[in-house]
């Protein structure tokens, strides 16, 4: 794969667009407008991602962000602490160790990348990136990509357990109790006191 | 557009992220930082998949599962600002100090 002219022009514009979105996120007054940053940010890497003939990827992360970062201006919108982003907002802590750990990982990374060997092993000339990505994902890949379904399914469960607010028991606040087997009984299901203590003693 | 150049964007994304995620005080500006490295590990993924993979479809699965990271981490994020904003009205990283020495 040889990138013609208008493709490293591209790159360029999309690179410089990606950094200066994704720092713009954390230098805005809003915490909806840095959403909307991180958004373009996303869709500018996805560009290059199609630019790099990944196209199934780039569309993936358009959809994708489109929607994530809705989501996140919403929450944006609940946790704002400035509305409407009328008023100077700088909440940060620890900055000045921030910006060097930030600068050291840009550094450190870059010059892997500088002074490395990688191999130069490009794209097939004949080569259908997608139809590639469609065999392996329902081919020799399928357990990996299953898992991170299940894993998907897992995760909507833990969130509807860890945000509802009233457990099986009552209010998961105040930690979960089962009902007793006659009205104003004993927990059910939970060990007696001297059981509890007959199998301390015998560790 | 070489492998070079994708890396060191790749870098400087993951640098600016790395940079968020540790000096915001909010939960929620703090996962955006964490989401930009994510970017930047993805951009790394597709770069070395197109330019030294020969094209093996495992770079771009990888970037699939990197995306679902992705979404997982935003959602049980979330749940758990929520969770934590329920039990304690802390919406910012100082209001948490109980494990602090």
């Amino acid at each position: 794969m040889t990138p013609s002219l208008g493709t490293h022009i591209a790159f360029g514009v999309l690179a410089a667009f990606a950094v200066l979105t994704g720092w713009r996120v954390f230098c805005t007054d809003s915490m909806v407008r840095a959403s909307f940053f991180l958004l373009l940010s996303f869709i500018a890497v996805g560009a290059i991602m199609i630019l790099l003939t990944a196209e199934y990827l780039g569309v993936a992360m358009f959809c994708m962000m489109a929607v994530e970062m809705m989501v996140m201006a919403l929450f944006m919108v609940m946790f704002m602490m400035n509305p409407a982003g009328l008023n100077p907002m700088k909440m940060v802590h620890q900055e000045r160790v921030a910006i060097v750990v930030g600068v050291i990982a840009f550094v450190v990374l870059s010059a892997v990348a500088v002074l490395s060997e990688f191999p130069d092993a490009p794209l097939p000339a004949e080569h259908v990136p997608t139809i590639s990505l469609g065999r392996e994902l329902l081919g020799d890949s399928m357990l990996v990509f299953e898992t991170a379904g299940v894993v998907l399914l897992t995760t909507m469960v833990g969130v509807v357990v860890l945000s509802s607010r009233r457990g099986r028991y009552g209010c998961a606040d105040d930690g979960s109790m089962p009902p007793g087997l006659e009205p104003g009984g004993e927990p059910a299901g939970q060990p007696s006191e001297e059981e509890g203590e007959h199998t301390h003693h015998h560790h | 557009m070489t492998l070079t150049t994708l890396l060191i964007l790749a870098a400087a994304l993951i640098g600016i992220g790395l940079y968020g995620a540790l000096s915001q005080q909010s939960f929620v500006m703090l996962m955006m930082g964490l989401e930009l490295m994510l970017n930047g590990v993805m951009l790394a993924a597709v770069a070395f998949w197109a330019f030294s993979g020969t094209g093996a479809p495992e770079g771009q699965l990888l970037t699939i599962v990197v995306m679902a990271v992705m979404a997982i981490e935003m959602a049980l994020g979330f749940a758990l600002v929520v969770a934590v904003f329920r039990a304690k009205q802390a919406d910012m990283t100082e209001a948490l100090s109980e494990l602090k020495q």
